[in-house]
């Protein structure tokens, strides 16, 4: 409509559609983001749907079907710049869950007609099929993150992205640790900072949803967790949910550490 | 576009306005309609299969990862669900506290439903964001009410979309009475907000039309239904204990649906606001009953296009609830109860904004999960809205091709469809022959 504003796109992949949803529980901001870019293809929120090309894409979810594989390389290619948001973009999500499992097996436990169903035996993060400029990461991800990044867009500057881990948010909010203080097994040291310790503040441990932090070291805390009286199966499982395929989480097997 | 007199195709791709991805395909002959689908393309992420071998602790966070507009309903289906199992009711305040932070998930859903997704259909507008600009109160008092349904989710579950405070037995943390008491005053805005966004719904140009469906929801003796065991049909055909859902309910996959669809021995039925309204009405807290009299709606309402004033009248409930809930609340001694697994079957049942959530789980001794079984709200109301379709496209034929499909995409929203929940729904094309 206005030739000055930049072209913003929303897209959907395999998803809950939670991440596309933090764009609409931006509700303070939301009109103002409105005005300050044209939105022209967001179908959880608008039924225009303009063609591109596009200034701004804005990535939700994983790619799980080979239409979805051919769609993803169809919006790159007319997208100047392409974001992706939350676990499913970033590293697969939950889904991914089935590329360690028998895809038709999975089927059938869900489906009276497997015939009748088109699916990719593997869930697999964007960034496995075309070239990303920025990755926002959470299961779902930060509201704050999330207009920073469009903030920053729309100023020409780099998006303001946590390099540290959860454990630096928690001691920066003043949150005792829970694995220290109280022995609750938690992600924290090795999780990708971003959400603000929400979970510890809670009395409860980091569940990882942040994926992996930029460096890691999840031997030592396997061992660690594994001296609070973890089964390896246990903290196996704790790394590998919405996470599961994310390089730093996918090595930890059984309760070690596999070289990859 | 018209290809003759007597036969024309008209296609959207790409329904918008609903959460997730699918199409619909309504086939006219001449003077009558003769086919119509609902195609739910969203591609399956396998819950129930993938659930297998994890913890019984689990549940509550992975299934909220189904929907990131409800989470909560199926954090407490599956925390109800697993608690059955092991032989557990978590009662008294940490029953409070989790329809406290139900109502949170009912006001932001309904306040986002009614003001982004819902009210442009009746205005004719393609988004909230450009009805907007035309009615700028309107959404800004609209996205101040989804707001606060979102403050009361963070203050109980820790964050709007997949809260981490919930658990199988209750919470990891009970907040104090100063966390809560500090929502009261913009609780009071937003119940008498809400009040004023009844009196605008009504105002909307509501089609008049009479759904042909039995109404299924939650009942009970004391209070509007959320969290229950119980549930029931208007016609009084269903009236059935939780346990009995699977024996009457039954899902049935088609081919053209990632989404497997819901079966009666009694025919079609519905599910969400409507039923729960029509179903419990005596049951809603004064002022919103008054609210809803004072819109014209009577005690029962068969009218999915009215359901935005429905919609509207269960936030001004969940307000007033909310308001009671935490003046009553005192601080819990113990967070959660203690939850032991045991080889067992159990059933969970709470009515997400848009309608029943049904979830069972068999677990065994050491409380690995053998078996997950989840039956979402829009897959039981796939029948009723095709159904819908047809009529309303059958009564709209004069209507011109851009005005039909409006009307039938409207037909569709009147449901709030949730179809990431389903997959396990739109592009629409209306073609006429």
């Amino acid at each position: 409509m206005n030739a000055s504003k930049p072209r913003v796109a929303v897209w959907k992949f395999a998803s809950c559609d939670g991440c596309q949803l933090t764009l609409l529980d931006c509700e303070d901001e939301l009109l103002a983001v409105a005005g300050a870019v044209d939105i022209v293809h967001f179908l959880e929120a608008s039924s225009t749907s303009l063609a591109g090309p596009y200034d701004l894409s804005i990535v939700e979810g994983s790619i799980t079907t080979a239409a979805d594989a051919e769609r993803i390389r169809d919006i790159r290619e007319q997208s100047k710049v392409l974001v992706v948001i939350g676990a499913c973009a970033t590293a697969g999500g939950i889904q991914a869950l089935r590329n360690s499992a028998d895809i038709t097996e999975y089927v059938s436990i869900v489906y009276a007609r497997p015939d009748y169903i088109k699916t990719l035996a593997t869930s697999t993060p964007i960034s496995d099929h075309v070239r990303v400029d920025a990755v926002l990461r959470g299961c779902p991800i930060s509201k704050k993150q999330l207009l920073d990044l469009i903030t920053a867009y729309l100023l020409d500057r780099s998006p303001r992205l946590e390099a540290s881990p959860v454990c630096v948010e928690c001691k920066r909010r003043g949150v005792t640790c829970v694995l220290v203080a109280h022995g609750t097994p938690c992600l924290g040291p090795v999780t990708h900072a971003g959400c603000g310790a929400i979970c510890p503040s809670f009395d409860r441990g980091c569940y990882g949803c942040f994926g992996p932090a930029d460096t890691l070291n999840p031997d030592a805390l396997v061992r660690r967790l594994g001296s609070l009286g973890l089964a390896p199966e246990t903290i196996t499982r704790l790394f590998h949910t919405f996470n599961a395929e994310a390089p730093g989480f996918a090595e930890v097997t059984a309760g070690g550490v596999v070289e990859s | 576009m018209t290809t003759d007199d007597r036969s024309r195709i008209l296609t959207v791709e790409g329904l918008a306005r609903v959460e997730g991805e699918g199409a619909m395909h309504v086939r006219v002959v001449g003077d009558e309609v003769v086919d119509v689908e609902l195609s739910i393309y969203e591609p399956p992420r396998f819950f129930e299969a993938l659930l297998r071998g994890r913890d019984y602790t689990e549940p509550p966070d992975i299934t909220a990862r189904i929907c990131g507009i409800c989470p909560v309903a199926y954090q407490m289906s599956a925390c109800l669900a697993l608690e059955d199992a092991c032989g557990v009711v978590v009662d008294g305040q940490l029953a409070a506290l989790r329809r406290l932070l139900y109502c949170g998930e009912w006001i932001e859903s309904h306040a986002l439903h009614i003001h982004l997704l819902h009210a442009p259909d009746f205005l004719g507008y393609d988004s909230g964001l450009s009805m907007a600009r035309d009615h700028r109160e309107v959404v800004e008092r609209g996205l101040r009410l989804k707001k606060m349904g979102n403050q009361l989710v963070e203050v109980v579950g820790g964050r709007a979309i997949h809260p981490v405070n919930v658990r199988v037995g209750g919470f990891y943390r009970v907040p104090d009475v100063a966390e809560l008491r500090g929502l009261i005053p913009e609780l009071e805005w937003a119940r008498d907000a809400a009040l004023d966004v009844v009196a605008w719904v009504a105002t909307l140009p509501i089609p008049e039309y009479q759904g042909d469906w039995d109404l299924i929801a939650l009942v009970d003796p004391d209070e509007y239904p959320i969290m229950g065991r119980r549930l029931a049909s208007l016609s009084g055909a269903l009236d059935i204990p939780v346990e009995e859902y699977t024996d009457h309910l039954h899902e049935e996959h088609v081919e053209r649906s990632t989404a497997l669809h819901s079966a009666w021995e009694h025919g079609t039925y519905l599910v969400g606001p409507l039923a729960r309204y029509s179903l419990n009405h005596d049951r809603l807290p004064e002022i919103a009953r008054q609210a809803a009299a004072a819109a014209g709606l009577k005690p029962v309402c068969r009218n999915p296009f009215a359901s935005i004033v429905v919609r509207a009248v269960e936030v001004v409930a969940a307000c007033a609830e909310a308001l009671r809930l935490i003046r009553e609340y005192e601080r819990p001694p113990l967070p959660a109860v203690a939850v032991e697994p045991r080889r067992a079957i159990g059933h969970g049942l709470s009515e997400a904004p848009r309608g029943l959530l049904y979830h069972r789980y068999e677990i065994d001794e050491n409380g690995s999960i053998l078996a997950a079984t989840i039956v979402p709200p829009t897959s039981q109301n796939q029948r009723a809205i095709e159904q819908d379709l047809r009529q309303v496209a059958q009564a709209n034929l004069d209507l011109d091709d851009a005005a039909l499909t409006a009307r039938c995409e409207q037909t569709i929203r009147n449901y709030d469809p949730c179809i990431s929940c389903a997959t396990h729904f739109l592009d629409l094309t209306v073609e006429r022959q």
